[in-house]
């Protein structure tokens, strides 16, 4: 079994076995990042260029440690100190930056699909890192690595993603794979945040949180995107987070055991009480130290000769 | 890197085409007498551990251990080394090889590590697996234990312990099938 794909774009074409193959290959990763000399040299000679286009310290960061901790050259490219305020366009600058043999652009940007544009136009590989409100691969599968570190078994697995589903990649690239994997993936936020038609991927739709969290293994914060609080998803942050925060109290309705994950950052005190994020159930510190050992096995199955 | 290849044999023989070069009975006399070796040479078990690379040489590691455990009354530590991420030849291939993990529960350093593979061929492993190692720590040693060497050297590299010197065509394969990948314990060369 080996990744036959030039692109890591999204979530939903990828079967089980690949998302699997991906896990078990992170698995031997996490060990090396255990270690005392923490880099192996798999990818000597090879380049990766991170294309950020949208602000990002984690993703950014999470790539470029796994990038050099396989001994690959890493670019940092940010549109502010670029020729893109100048007017270039995605697919311009990409061939530039791949006429300078990458071999694989990380990219992040703000519109959807914009990966997918990117992978069309050059050779290189191209990874997602997140595009506009579409998806966001490679966080979704350190969400699933954190959750089978856990030995929870994604089969018949409650998971419940709370919060901003509207405008999350993040709930978009989980859901496909958590319910291709044969969990069962709830949904709750207010209505005006849960998108139309997100029951045909498979999820089950919630308004109240309670009811969402009953029985659930898994609890699956969003960050609430203040940033957006101008277009009135909710009327008061207060308001919102009485009713879709993340409480003490709340986890005591999911199975005993359930961890609570964030893809970060959080909004303490709004989505998540300061008491939950710093619980013995939360696993959002596991979430980031796995990030580096799950984009370690991205980038090596990504990085097959062209 | 053919030796690698070569040694991953999941498929069940057609018999008819084997060539057998060493029974059961040939192995484990193979396995006694390395065992005796590596203490001869090392004056007992102080400070020695033995480390196999993945995965035929995991489980002959597995068995000298229990082999030494009977001659010395000791359980001596013992790892497992996959070299996947140190081949030589990663840049050439379009897909990438699956990973297995690496478990070494020891600190190396200041240790006599015996490596333990199942067949010698080209030497391409040993230096993966040396390179492996030596990120993991400073041994005090590195030693080599092998059941089979088939000749073929592409790197100045030589075994410290030798179950049997095979002389074969570099178009030959040799297999070692052992029992605990659900095979009869024999070592065999298969004409291509």
């Amino acid at each position: 079994m080996s990744l036959k794909r030039k692109d890591l774009l999204s979530l939903a074409p990828l079967s089980a076995e690949e998302i699997t193959l991906i896990l078990e290959t992170a698995d031997s990763f996490k060990e090396v990042t255990g270690r005392e000399i923490k880099k192996v040299p798999a990818l000597r000679g090879r380049t990766v260029v991170n294309l950020f286009f949208e602000p990002s310290t984690r993703t950014r960061t999470s790539f470029e440690l796994a990038a050099k901790r396989l001994s690959a050259d890493v670019i940092n490219f940010s549109p502010s100190a670029s020729s893109v305020v100048k007017g270039e366009t995605l697919l311009d600058t990409a061939r530039n930056i791949e006429a300078m043999q990458a071999d694989i652009i990380v990219l992040r940007h703000s519109s959807a699909g914009a990966a997918e544009t990117l992978a069309r136009g050059v050779k290189s590989s191209v990874i997602n890192a997140g595009d506009g409100w579409h998806e966001h691969p490679t966080q979704a599968l350190l969400d699933l690595y954190t959750i089978r570190e856990r030995r929870l078994s994604f089969e018949g697995l409650r998971v419940a993603i709370v919060g901003d589903v509207s405008h999350s990649r993040v709930a978009r690239s989980n859901i496909h794979a958590l319910t291709k994997l044969g969990a069962e993936v709830r949904v709750v936020g207010p209505p005006t945040m849960i998108p139309m038609g997100v029951d045909k991927l498979g999820a089950k739709v919630f308004y109240n949180l309670d009811e969402a969290l009953r029985g659930v293994q898994v609890i699956m914060m969003l960050r609430l995107q203040l940033e957006r609080q101008g277009r009135a998803l909710f009327p008061t942050i207060r308001e919102y987070a009485r009713l879709y925060g993340l409480t003490s109290d709340r986890v005591k309705l999911a199975e005993p055991g359930a961890i609570v994950m964030h893809p970060g950052p959080i909004n303490r005190g709004v989505e998540i009480a300061p008491e939950v994020a710093d619980s013995l159930s939360s696993v959002i510190l596991d979430q980031v130290a796995n990030g580096v050992a799950v984009r370690m096995g991205i980038l090596y199955l990504m990085s097959g000769a062209n | 890197m053919p030796e690698i290849s070569m040694k991953s044999s999941p498929q069940q023989h057609d018999r008819q085409q084997e060539k057998v070069v060493m029974e059961s009975t040939d192995i484990a006399r193979a396995m006694t007498r390395i065992a005796h070796e590596i203490l001869e040479r090392n004056k007992g078990v102080k400070d020695l551990a033995l480390i196999g690379i993945r995965t035929g040489g995991v489980h002959l590691a597995h068995r000298l251990v229990r082999r030494i455990h009977d001659i010395e009354g000791v359980t001596v530590p013992i790892g497992e080394l996959d070299i996947t991420l140190y081949r030589d030849d990663l840049a050439l291939r379009k897909e990438q090889p699956v990973l297995r993990k690496t478990s070494v529960p020891f600190d190396i350093s200041g240790k006599i590590i015996v490596l333990v593979d199942d067949v010698l061929f080209t030497g391409r492993t040993i230096r993966a697996a040396m390179d492996g190692l030596i990120d993991l720590g400073r041994p005090a040693e590195i030693q080599l234990a092998v059941l089979v060497d088939r000749g073929h050297r592409q790197l100045p590299i030589k075994a410290t312990y030798v179950g049997k010197n095979i002389p074969t065509s570099r178009e030959e394969q040799v297999h070692v099938l052992l029992e605990e990948s659900g095979e009869d314990d024999r070592v065999v060369i298969l004409k291509s």
